[in-house]
């Protein structure tokens, strides 16, 4: 069995990272948010667009998503930053940190007195939880604790022959030491379904099937051709002809094995094993649902090149094709195309893969990671009001 | 890995590396599936290039990138297309051996939320 050196939170959870988290709880903060960020550079911050005159299943995607991500493992503390008038109320969002067991601190503008002694606070807070983080040290946890996200963006017309069935195979080796691999973008898994369902028990195949329902209900209701917008005109131009082939292609990340369990946007999985989560394709809002279940590594293939990179966790890039892999060398860490080359067989890569996620896990920063990279969207489900 | 099943494949050289994947006997391209109607382009083609699989012999019709399909067989319009032994699509309009197979020739046959009839 695999092991690795990480932080195991009291929660029970175990973070590969140890960041101190400045969340705005509505978009009205981030502006106070990235002045904290600027005054502590030890922690990360994010922004977004969201938190407030949101409604029903929306609003509370959206409070999940931030809840989980700020209680993500890879996280030691969090400074929570509300305006005071908005829908996701800041201190029920700290609430709501806490009771996932997290260490959570909260401040508002509208009972600060304005931006400035908010910055000012925040910055004291912000200095305290980095200090009580410098506590924390790594200790040997077992792989089986990990979560790893799978992704592809920029996809093409190699990568269902060369970086994800690769992926596939550094899955399945996940998890056959008891980790946990989620599979997401249900979009590109249109076409591909029956596939996962075959390896699923039947009220398991049943919700996978619902998800993939629920996408093409959204095109009919919206009347529209899905390839209008999926796969993207990068995929075309990279081979890439219909959703169905996209899907059939992006499905070899999950690798081989039973598929244990389907999950809601930024819920974490309750079991160990292959599980797929309801994320769209679009790789940022994919990228932070499955970082707010739980996911500690991602591993992310490109054909086209993307430098996305998450605040909180490590993303490796592989890349599905070598002359892409020369031209974004800065931004890539695995090359699959070597597979195609003949340089290295698909288990080869994979194994290589496997390794990297370990060694991410023990610290070693992938290229994202290392050029600073923080990408932050939560999907949206319903309008704002 | 299931995909590359490489016993149905005897006969057909390989990549090296992997050697369950069917190569065209110059390099040039790869069929996943022994039934697939289209292969992928490795190396870029240019129109009258042969590539060739056992006996078959496949002239390019078009110039076809580098991770792009071409047709093994002629496909009529409306007949279902099959790659890694799947459908990915519908022909849009006859595709002759050899034809650069894309979006100019294919639909896809699902999330065709355009196809839906009208809610009065």
């Amino acid at each position: 069995m695999s092991t690795f050196l990480g932080y195991r939170r009291k929660n029970g959870s175990v973070g590969v990272r140890n960041h101190v988290l400045v969340l705005p709880s509505v978009m009205c903060a981030n502006n106070v948010v990235d002045r904290i960020g600027r005054a502590v550079p030890e922690v990360v911050i994010v922004n977004h667009p969201t938190g407030c005159s949101q409604v029903g299943a929306d609003f509370e995607q959206t409070k999940r998503t931030m809840a989980g991500f700020a209680a993500n493992g890879n996280v030691a503390a969090v400074l929570v930053v509300g305006l005071g008038c908005e829908t996701n109320e800041s201190k029920a969002l700290a609430t709501e940190i806490a009771a996932r067991g997290q260490r959570v601190e909260v401040i508002g503008i509208q009972e600060c007195g304005g931006s400035t002694e908010t910055i000012a606070r925040g910055i004291e807070i912000a200095r305290k939880l980095v200090g009580e983080a410098a506590a924390h040290e790594r200790v040997p946890c077992d792989v089986s604790e990990l979560i790893v996200g799978t992704e592809c963006g920029g996809s093409d017309g190699f990568s269902g022959i060369t970086a994800n069935p690769a992926l596939g195979h550094a899955a399945d080796r996940l998890v056959g030491e008891g980790g946990t691999v989620i599979l997401a973008e249900v979009p590109e898994l249109v076409g591909a379904e029956h596939l996962l369902a075959e390896r699923a028990s039947p009220p398991v195949a049943a919700k996978l099937f619902e998800l993939i329902e629920r996408v093409e209900a959204r095109a009919r209701a919206m009347h529209v051709d899905m390839r209008y917008g999926n796969p993207t005109q990068g995929n075309i131009a990279g081979g890439l002809t219909t959703i169905e082939e996209k899907s059939l292609g992006a499905a070899y990340k999950g690798g081989s094995t039973e598929l244990r369990e389907v999950v809601e946007y930024a819920e974490r999985p309750s079991s160990h094993g292959l599980v797929v989560m309801d994320t769209p394709g679009q790789d940022i809002e994919q990228l932070t649902g499955m970082i707010a279940g739980g996911a500690q590594v991602v591993v992310f293939t490109t054909g086209r090149g993307t430098p996305t990179g998450s605040p909180i966790a490590p993303v490796i890039k592989v890349a599905t094709n070598t002359p892409m892999f020369e031209r974004m060398r800065e931004n890539m860490d695995v090359n699959a195309g070597a597979i195609l080359d003949g340089s290295q067989t698909l288990e080869q890569v994979g194994d290589e893969i496997f390794s990297w996620i370990i060694e991410a896990a023990n610290g070693r920063q992938p290229a994202a990671e290392s050029l600073g990279f923080g990408d932050f969207a939560i999907n949206r489900i319903g309008p704002s009001f | 890995m299931t995909f590359i099943a490489g016993q149905e494949l005897s006969g057909h050289p390989t990549i090296p590396s992997a050697p369950a994947m069917p190569l065209s006997h110059d390099g040039a391209a790869l069929r996943l599936k022994d039934d697939d109607d289209v292969a992928v382009i490795l190396h870029p083609l240019e129109p009258g290039q042969a590539i060739r699989f056992g006996d078959t012999t496949i002239v390019a019709a078009a110039a076809i990138p580098s991770g792009h399909k071409i047709a093994l067989r002629p496909i009529p319009c409306g007949a279902l297309i099959r790659k890694y032994g799947q459908v990915i699509g519908r022909a849009s309009e006859p595709i002759a051996t050899g034809a650069h197979v894309h979006v100019h020739n294919v639909e896809g046959t699902r999330g065709r939320g355009d196809l839906a009839e009208a809610v009065p």
